[in-house]
């Protein structure tokens, strides 16, 4: 394994340094430039987001499958690994912000702070997903948290939205203190934080000792929180409901997706040798966030909450694959995230286009008769839930079908039947939607009062992006997979 | 092996339909007829390609035909892997006919969102052929998956008034099996590796694997469920009357020729050789099991006063022979079950359409509401007559080919369901003619029905083609046995090498059935643990 140690090596944080400059010039322009072009904050971000992109695939060693480069001391590292995951978030932010332009003119909000708020906040996941240590991952853990918090009560008239942010920043930093809590454990125990270094000693020394163990327990609520992983999951519903619905199409993406990042390093990386230790308490965590999220989301009435119980569910698929830690865990983990970063901001696309100025709209009844008056809109929402029921020929579809191999194939039989049936109850809320879509009559009175939002090419754009990557994901996974197993080696 | 054209046949007649949707998606929808035309030309074309099929097939082999093997996703070993043997041929030629039929069925039944209509039928189409055609599990899967999507819109936006119910009741109530075949799949995959070192999802790898018994047991009922839904058999069958009742008029017909046949050619293409220590161990059951269906369904039917649900449960009924035939393991019982798979599709997809005949005339499907339609609808009464003595297995028609073969092999394999299986047959005479007798002749009671118009010409286009196949297969079913005959050999010699052999030489007599059910049950302790 080839290891370049370095102290100071900026090629290895150029994405991220593009995007720091980047938020940092909206700022700038938004304080200096004239006020009529605050259109074009959205756009200079998406610029940001596509150079990060561009860094991120020709950063060096890309192509060697083993290729790690540690710089900062080890504080950093880059390895295919994380830059799968960047690339699935960026992708998550790039769409949310094309979703985001229409609807901050809809609401008469459009800042500049907005943009630059998401952008540290997928700063922050990137941060999550290199740091090779611990304090590294807690520093990214901030960074995207208090910029979410922000987020969520970005449209600050609204109660709901004041109260989503509220709860999220009081809930979210007392979970943040059990991670800190369990990092001071791990390191009071080992004397390092350092992931490398921290795996080393444990294999050193047989067994960590009763302070080592608790600390992983309490990194696991942290983690559990920021996952929505059942019984930390209280959170989810309220702050999915209140956040305007294009930060809600973010949160549930990306920061999902580097809180898994993070914990896999950490547990795969750091702690393998105690996984008996962690694995009784993944499998029922799993198997209650599986359970959980979609019982309770049979009897939800607002979409937006429907899908924050959803989310908790596809959380509880990923912890499947989690527990079944192998070559094909982690790659499914990675694969099932791309999927299910395109499908969920798809559908929170749809929900956009439909909720109409102050998010009047957010009902599963208020979806009556769509598929008759925006047919392109409601047949994009189709596949959309039909990707997250996990029916083919979607990304939903192989996704589920990779975790469950792997849990298969690691023997957990009976976790794998369990998820299945689960993703059979999670048709039924979905098809829900599709009979309001396509089989009730519509609410005329209410059509009158609300105008939909127009469609602008930006949600457009976001629409077919993550179409196409829901379809391709089902239809031709050769190519992704061919990616995905370049990813997973690095940890292993 | 490639056919002379060197065409892929299979997947041209899988995709064709997307083309036709592609088409209609084109087209204003103010254009109905323009519409309905494209999808109905899309259909015929299908047809007509997958005529060669039938025409170039060599009966003389059972491995598969018409083959095309192309990696799918190479890191899990998926292949795009089609072909066809005796057992699929008829189903995929059955599947053509009926859907460019169904199409033209529903001419005017449906006047709303046609374009939504028409390209659900073409998609479901695509899904159907590719179930019968697919010989990799996991493209099976998709295909048995994607199916799903446009039945599920058929029966909820165009159905009756519960139809939002019945098509959530479809929807969950196939998935529900199916997810559980995928793990059985996946606990294969895993347990192929292990046994030979390489990653395979080709189904033709798994036949004579040598499992142990009681894993044999567990993976086959996980198969079991998912397809025992789907015939359906009792007692998984509740949802097939909801989804009959309000599905419109071409999705039943469509439902019941051919989707129900998927169970049927699960259980034959995978339970049975890949399973085959399970199928002897089960085979009691699903006999008895099937035996219930039969008699149940059938006594159902009698006491329906909605000729649709009449109609519904007959298939129930019908399936179990199907079950009965497959399940007796010998030549004779497999075949009549295939031919029958074919019957039922023509008779019962027959019958939907007299049904939704009826129901356009006059908007009802009580029996109660008709009476002494004959007297107005002369040739619509020779031909529903026709086509329910076909259903009830009258000699000369083509159900009396397939029950008869099946009940001999019933009687083969055992006595005691042969006798009630029969038992089965009268009690479909019963509900069928009583039905006829009631909805048909007498003396005209509702004002309603005095002014009934008999056949369009319309309908006799899509009638009059099935009652064709239904009176050639009655007369001369030759040409249709022989082209199953390698395969169900090869099924059987999979499955149970003694038995066939035995059976196929001397036919036994009633007598030496009681040694043939002793000798199964040697075979099953003895093959077993």
């Amino acid at each position: 394994m080839e290891q370049v140690m370095s102290s100071i090596n900026l090629s290895a944080i150029a994405p991220e340094l593009i995007l720091v400059v980047c938020s940092l010039l909206i700022l700038l322009i938004q304080s200096f430039a004239p006020i009529r072009l605050k259109g074009w904050y959205g756009y200079v971000s998406l610029i940001g987001v596509v150079g990060a992109v561009a860094v991120v695939l020709t950063q060096p060693q890309s192509f060697e499958l083993r290729a790690i480069e540690y710089s900062f001391n080890g504080m950093w590292v880059v390895d295919n690994y994380c830059r799968f995951f960047k690339l699935i978030f960026l992708l998550g932010t790039g769409l949310t912000i094309l979703i985001s332009i229409k609807y901050l003119d809809n609401e008469a909000m459009q800042h500049g702070e907005y943009y630059a708020l998401i952008i540290f906040a997928t700063l922050g996941m990137m941060i999550m997903s290199s740091g090779a240590e611990l304090i590294t991952i807690f520093l990214g853990v901030e960074l995207m948290s208090i910029s979410l918090y922000v987020l969520a009560g970005y449209t600050r008239n609204r109660m709901i939205s004041n109260e989503a942010a509220l709860k999220y920043f009081l809930l979210g930093s007392f979970a943040t203190c059990f991670l800190l809590y369990g990092i001071a454990l791990i390191y009071g125990s080992t004397g390092t934080t350092s992931i490398p270094a921290i795996a080393k000693f444990i294999a050193g020394a047989g067994f960590g000792g009763p302070t080592i163990v608790m600390g992983m327990a309490l990194l696991v609520i942290g983690f559990g929180f920021k996952t929505a992983s059942v019984p930390f999951h209280m959170w989810a519903p309220d702050v999915y409901e209140g956040a305007p619905a294009p930060v809600t199409a973010f949160m549930s993406a990306g920061p999902k997706a580097a809180a898994f990042a993070a914990f896999a390093r950490i547990f795969m990386e750091a702690l393998p040798s105690l996984q008996t230790n962690w694995t009784m308490l993944i499998w029922v965590m799993a198997v209650l966030t599986m359970s959980v999220g979609n019982v309770i989301a049979l009897v939800q009435e607002n979409i937006k909450r429907m899908l924050a119980y959803s989310s908790i569910a596809h959380a509880g698929y990923v912890l499947v694959a989690f527990l079944s830690a192998g070559e094909r865990g982690i790659s499914s983990i990675l694969y099932y995230m791309l999927a299910y970063t395109c499908m969920n901001i798809g559908a929170f696309a749809v929900i956009t286009v439909l909720a109409g100025k102050g998010e009047q709209r957010v009902r599963i009844a208020d979806f009556r008769g769509l598929g008759y008056r925006h047919p392109i809109a409601a047949l994009a929402m189709t596949l959309f839930l039909f990707s997250l029921a996990g029916i083919p020929p979607t990304g939903g579809f192989m996704g589920k079908f990779y975790i469950f191999s792997a849990a298969i194939k690691e023997g957990f039989v009976g976790l794998a039947i369990i998820g299945v049936i689960n993703s059979v109850v999670s048709v039924y809320y979905y098809l829900r939607v599709t009979v309001a879509m396509y089989m009730q009559a519509p609410d005329t009175a209410a059509e009158k009062e609300i105008p939909v939002t127009v469609f602008s090419p930006a949600l457009v754009i976001a629409i077919f992006i993550s179409a196409y990557g829901v379809l391709s994901l089902g239809l031709f996974p050769s190519t992704y997979l061919a990616m995905v197993k370049l990813s997973f080696l690095t940890l292993l | 092996m490639m056919n002379a054209l060197n065409l892929p046949i299979l997947s041209l007649i899988t995709y064709l339909p997307l083309v036709g949707i592609v088409a209609i998606c084109l087209i204003n929808n103010s254009r109905q007829d323009l519409i309905r035309w494209v999808a109905f030309g899309t259909s015929v074309v299908t047809f007509l390609v997958s005529l060669p099929l039938y025409f170039m097939f060599d009966c003389g082999t059972w491995e598969m035909q018409f083959v095309e093997d192309v990696p799918w996703i190479s890191q899990f070993a998926v292949r795009y892997h089609m072909g066809i043997d005796g057992i699929s041929l008829l189903l995929v030629l059955l599947t053509t006919f009926l859907s460019a039929l169904a199409i033209l069925s529903t001419w005017t039944a449906v006047t709303e969102r046609v374009k939504g209509y028409m390209a659900s039928l073409l998609f479901l189409e695509t899904g159907m052929i590719g179930v019968f055609c697919a010989l990799d599990f996991v493209l099976f899967y998709v295909f048995w998956e994607v199916m799903l999507i446009p039945m599920y819109f058929i029966i909820g936006i165009w159905g009756g008034p519960r139809r939002i119910y019945a098509a959530v009741k479809f929807f969950i109530y196939t998935m529900s099996g199916s997810v559980l075949m995928l793990v059985a799949i996946l606990v294969l995959y895993f347990m192929n590796f292990e046994a030979t070192g390489t990653y395979t999802f080709d189904i033709l790898d798994y036949y004579n694997l040598g499992l142990p018994g009681n894993i044999q047991m567990w993976l086959f009922l996980a198969f079991f469920v998912a397809f025992a839904i789907k015939v359906p058999m009792f007692p998984f069958h509740t949802w097939l009357p909801d989804a009959h009742v309000e599905a419109p008029t071409a999705g039943s017909v469509i439902l019941a020729g051919v989707l129900l046949k998927m169970g049927i050619y699960g259980f034959l293409r995978f339970c049975l050789p890949i399973f085959p220590q399970a199928t002897i161990d089960f085979m009691p059951i699903v006999l008895a099991l099937s035996v219930v269906g039969i008699i149940y369904g059938a006594m159902v039917s009698i006491a329906q006063d909605d000729i649709k649900k009449l109609v519904a449960y007959s298939s129930v009924s019908h399936l179990g022979y199907c079950m009965l035939g497959m399940f007796a393991l010998n030549v004779d019982g497999l075949k009549g079950s295939l031919i029958q798979m074919i019957n039922h599709g023509l008779s019962t997809g027959a019958l939907f359409m007299i049904v939704g005949m009826l129901y356009e005339r006059r908007h009802t499907r009580l029996i109660s509401e008709y009476g002494g339609i004959m007297k107005v609808m002369p040739m619509f009464a020779a031909l529903f007559l026709l086509v329910a003595l076909s259903s009830m297995g009258v000699p000369g028609l083509n159900g009396f080919v397939g029950e008869l073969l099946i009940l001999i092999g019933a009687f083969k394999a055992s006595l005691a369901f042969g006798m009630v299986a029969t038992i089965g047959l009268i009690l479909g005479a019963i509900y069928l003619l009583w039905m006829y007798r009631r909805v048909m002749y007498g003396q005209i009671t509702k004002a309603e029905n005095q002014n009934l118009k008999d056949m369009t010409g319309r309908e006799y286009a899509y009638l009059l083609p099935i009652v064709l196949f239904i009176v050639w297969i009655g007369v001369y079913p030759k040409p249709f046995l022989k082209t199953m005959d390698a395969s169900v050999d090869h099924l059987l010699e999979t499955v149970n090498p003694r038995t066939s052999a035995r059976m196929d030489g001397a036919k036994p007599t009633w007598l030496n059935d009681v040694v043939a059910r002793v000798d199964f049950q040697q075979l099953a302790k003895g093959q077993g643990r």
